[in-house]
């Protein structure tokens, strides 16, 4: 249990090399890199030992549930072997067979009580580790090592290569802060923290202003959802006078609470979510967000830190089932995302806002899954930060490359980059689903879930996300045949990118590849699996069985073949933007290429309103005249104050009265020592005098 | 015999020996009066042994006392006696006051 008991290394670790970078800076080999580098490596090894150490002991414990309901239902059927039961009965004690007593998923809860008051309330922060923070250890310092690898080159010779280093380092601190968190008031923290990394990372290359902008927009969208979740996280603990996540969901599992209550703070966190993971109506920064560096896409926008949302989700999951009204508004937000934003994505001619807009889609899908499952919804989340890391570095490989994001300056790239272009097919069969890579099982357990469970919501979410499966594969083909296919359209010679840029995209090509097997959805892998390694509750894993629907997942995939073959048809010859189909669809490409019109209303409707109706500049007044003023003459006085007690109280009273002492320890020393005159005959009288006193003293008494 | 006589004359002779230790500047004249304070005290003993001696069993401890005093008084002399002998070497003079080196 070395490894999970020391899980505080892994978030500790890279913010320590953070401090030392920023501190030292181009002082340190590889100007600073080399050393992140080799701290995540570290965070990674440690990492891999809590995955194994969580995985097996959550295996074992699913074995033990599975022996002890071997042994019931074939106790049940001795018995029951006259009697004349049905088979619904028998599968029905079955599923009540309760978990054995002590069998329990597992679980490090430690904490530090910082406010030791014994008071009715605590605040403790300390760390968490289940299956889901292993995982999310797993897949944030894995990518975050593949892509500070890979920054060695995209970045070289970069006049700021130092800071976009420290800058990684701090990302992947706070991340892993916000995954290991075991109060909601801790992962706040590490919330912000991320959007404050974020924010300094797209506004990277800020002398462009459109790069500012874009980091400012994206920085201000996401504050607008932490305003529901802080809204969530004030209501979580007026509900329940706690933000420690065990004692919320044992208090939402005991079921001593306002229903009404519990919904509107599960769907303000759920606001938040929709800032930071890109749900519709929020998704606008992420595309804008591109304007980052590619490196920083890939781990931010790709495989960390738009994720949080749904982190956030399966971490209080038990809560939110709690509360079907919220779980329906996921669903619907999520299935509005996928789809909408699908759509998006064809008609984008930068390489990057594609794969962003195709990051907002799967972030619909991992959304609406945990409305329905689970393990669908966080499997998605792990194999989809594994390929679209891939891609994002892939594209920004192409980038490196033609020195231009647009598909139309590239083109017959296949033959000039084969390393990209090998693993840049993987990422995107992958991302279209197509079986047997990762994409495939996470997609198909989404879809199979949603089918599942029905309704309303469940219909719904399944024919859009096959719909949206569609849509994902004909856009992943459209920028294939656009990037590598046909002639080469862009200036100069395109070259493969250096050594530090391929082999990432290889090692990260390998887990987009076979990473689904790890959750196949047969009833053989099940208790093994994925599902097993991250159960957050045996109960609830053993409701979820394996569900593989085979209809829907030839359905699936048949239409991802479909779509491959549209779009082979329609951009086989990689034609120039004046030809390009999607870019010819009149009034649909113009809704499209305008974001549905969504930027316009925020933009126009709502920022310019609030220009034109003085309301920025009455609050602009009121916070320079009032507020600031208030601030300032508080300042002001505070340091009037601080000034007076220095001078009276310090100086005069405090340093005068020691410094008194010592100059009269002075002076009466130089006094004194006047009697010390070395002439025998004083001291001799002064013994007489002495001894004639005490003589005359003993003689009167 | 009265017991005040020897007394009185011991306390006059213990005076004129601290006018004489506290008044003089030469070192051996200081000796002198401190030999003359010490000669008093014997004095006091031999009297103070007269005095017990009449009421008790206890003869002669006073004056063999006495004679104890004038042996250390003799030694105590020749110790001085050198003391100056090398005061007078280093400083070619006697005086006490010239003896002032333990000052501050």
């Amino acid at each position: 249990m070395w490894f999970v008991r020391n899980a505080w290394l892994i978030p500790a670790l890279p913010a320590v090399a953070a401090g030392l970078i920023f501190a030292l800076g181009r002082r340190l080999p590889g100007r600073g890199a080399l050393l992140g580098i080799g701290v995540i490596g570290l965070s990674f090894v440690v990492a891999l030992g809590v995955a194994v150490q969580v995985f097996s002991a959550n295996v074992e414990a699913v074995a033990q549930v599975e022996e002890a309901h071997g042994e019931v239902s074939a106790a049940e059927g001795g018995e029951e072997q006259h009697a004349v039961e049905d088979d619904q009965a028998v599968t029905e004690s079955e599923e009540e067979a309760a978990i054995p007593e002590g069998v329990h998923s597992f679980l490090y809860d430690e904490g530090v009580d910082l406010t030791g008051t014994g008071a009715d309330w605590s605040f403790q922060a300390g760390i968490r580790i289940d299956g889901l923070a292993a995982m999310m250890f797993l897949l944030v310092t894995f990518v975050s090592l593949m892509v500070q690898i890979y920054s060695t080159g995209y970045m070289h010779g970069d006049p700021r290569y130092t800071y976009f280093f420290g800058l990684l380092s701090l990302f992947t601190a706070s991340m892993l802060l916000l995954v290991i968190a075991n109060n909601i008031m801790l992962m706040l923290v590490g919330w912000e923290l991320v959007g404050i990394c974020s924010f300094l990372l797209i506004g990277f290359w800020w002398e462009e202003k459109v790069n500012s902008s874009a980091s400012i927009k994206a920085f201000i969208t996401t504050k607008l959802g932490d305003v529901g979740l802080v809204v969530g996280v004030i209501t979580l603990w007026g509900m329940f006078r706690t933000f420690r996540i065990e004692a919320i969901l044992e208090a939402v599992e005991a079921g001593e609470f306002s229903q009404s209550l519990l919904t509107f703070a599960l769907i303000a966190l759920f606001v938040g979510a929709i800032g930071k993971s890109a749900q519709f109506p929020l998704h606008t920064w992420l595309p804008d967000a591109m304007a980052g560096p590619t490196p920083v896409s890939a781990l931010i926008h790709a495989a960390t830190m738009v994720t949080a949302g749904v982190f956030m989700i399966a971490r209080l999951y038990p809560a939110f089932e709690a509360s079907p009204t919220a779980l329906a508004v996921i669903a619907i937000i999520g299935a509005i995302t996928l789809v909408m934003a699908g759509l998006l994505a064809l008609v984008q001619d930068d390489v990057k806002r594609v794969l962003a807009y195709s990051t907002v889609s799967q972030l619909g899908y991992m959304v609406a899954a945990l409305a329905f499952s689970y393990t669908a919804g966080i499997f998605h989340l792990f194999t989809h930060g594994f390929f679209k890391a891939l891609l994002f570095l892939g594209s920004g490989s192409l980038i490196h490359a033609v020195h231009s994001n647009n598909m139309s300056d590239m083109g017959g790239l296949r033959k000039a980059m084969p390393t990209t272009f090998a693993t840049f097919v993987v990422g995107s069969a992958a991302l279209a689903a197509l079986p047997p890579l990762a994409g495939f099982w996470s997609k198909d357990e989404v879809l199979a879930g949603a089918l599942e469970s029905g309704g309303y919501t469940g219909n719904l979410v399944w024919i859009l996300g096959t719909l949206g499966g569609f849509l994902t594969a004909f856009y992943m083909t459209r920028v294939l045949w656009l990037v590598f296919g046909g002639e080469y359209r862009g200036h100069g010679e395109p070259h493969e990118s250096p050594r530090s840029m391929a082999w990432p995209l290889i090692a990260l090509a390998v887990p987009a590849f076979f990473i689904g097997f790890i959750n196949l959805p047969f009833g053989f892998a099940h208790p093994v699996g994925f599902a097993a390694w991250t159960a957050f509750d045996l109960a609830y894993f053993e409701e979820q069985g394996a569900v593989f629907v085979v209809w829907l997942a030839a359905l699936a995939t048949v239409l991802a073949l479909v779509a491959v073959a549209l779009g082979t048809l329609l951009y086989r010859k990689a034609p120039a933007p004046d030809d390009d189909p999607m870019l010819n669809m009149g009034w649909a490409t113009r809704v499209l290429d305008r974001k549905y019109y969504l930027d316009l209303l925020y933009s126009d409707a709502i920022v310019r309103t609030v220009i034109r109706t003085k309301l920025a500049n009455a609050s602009y007044w009121f916070n320079d005249h009032v507020l600031d003023r208030v601030v300032y003459l508080v300042g002001v006085g505070t340091a009037r104050l601080g000034r007076a007690t220095y001078e009276i109280g310090d100086q005069k009273g405090i340093d005068g009265g020691i410094n008194g002492l010592g100059l009269s320890a002075l002076w009466l020393g130089a006094k004194l020592r006047l009697a010390q005159s070395g002439n025998v005959q004083l001291y001799a009288g002064a013994m007489f005098a002495g001894i004639t006193v005490l003589a005359v003293a003993f003689a009167v008494s | 015999m009265l017991i005040a006589y020897p007394l009185v004359f011991a306390a006059l002779l213990f005076c004129v020996g601290i006018y004489g230790v506290l008044s003089r500047r030469n070192a051996v004249v200081v000796l002198m009066s401190v030999e003359l304070m010490l000669a008093s005290v014997t004095v006091n003993l031999v009297t103070f042994n007269q005095l017990v001696a009449e009421r008790s069993d206890v003869l002669l401890t006073g004056q063999v006392f006495a004679l104890f005093v004038l042996a250390v008084g003799a030694a105590e002399v020749g110790v001085a006696l050198a003391i100056i002998l090398l005061l007078y070497r280093n400083r070619a003079s006697v005086n006490i006051d010239d003896a002032d080196l333990m000052k501050y």
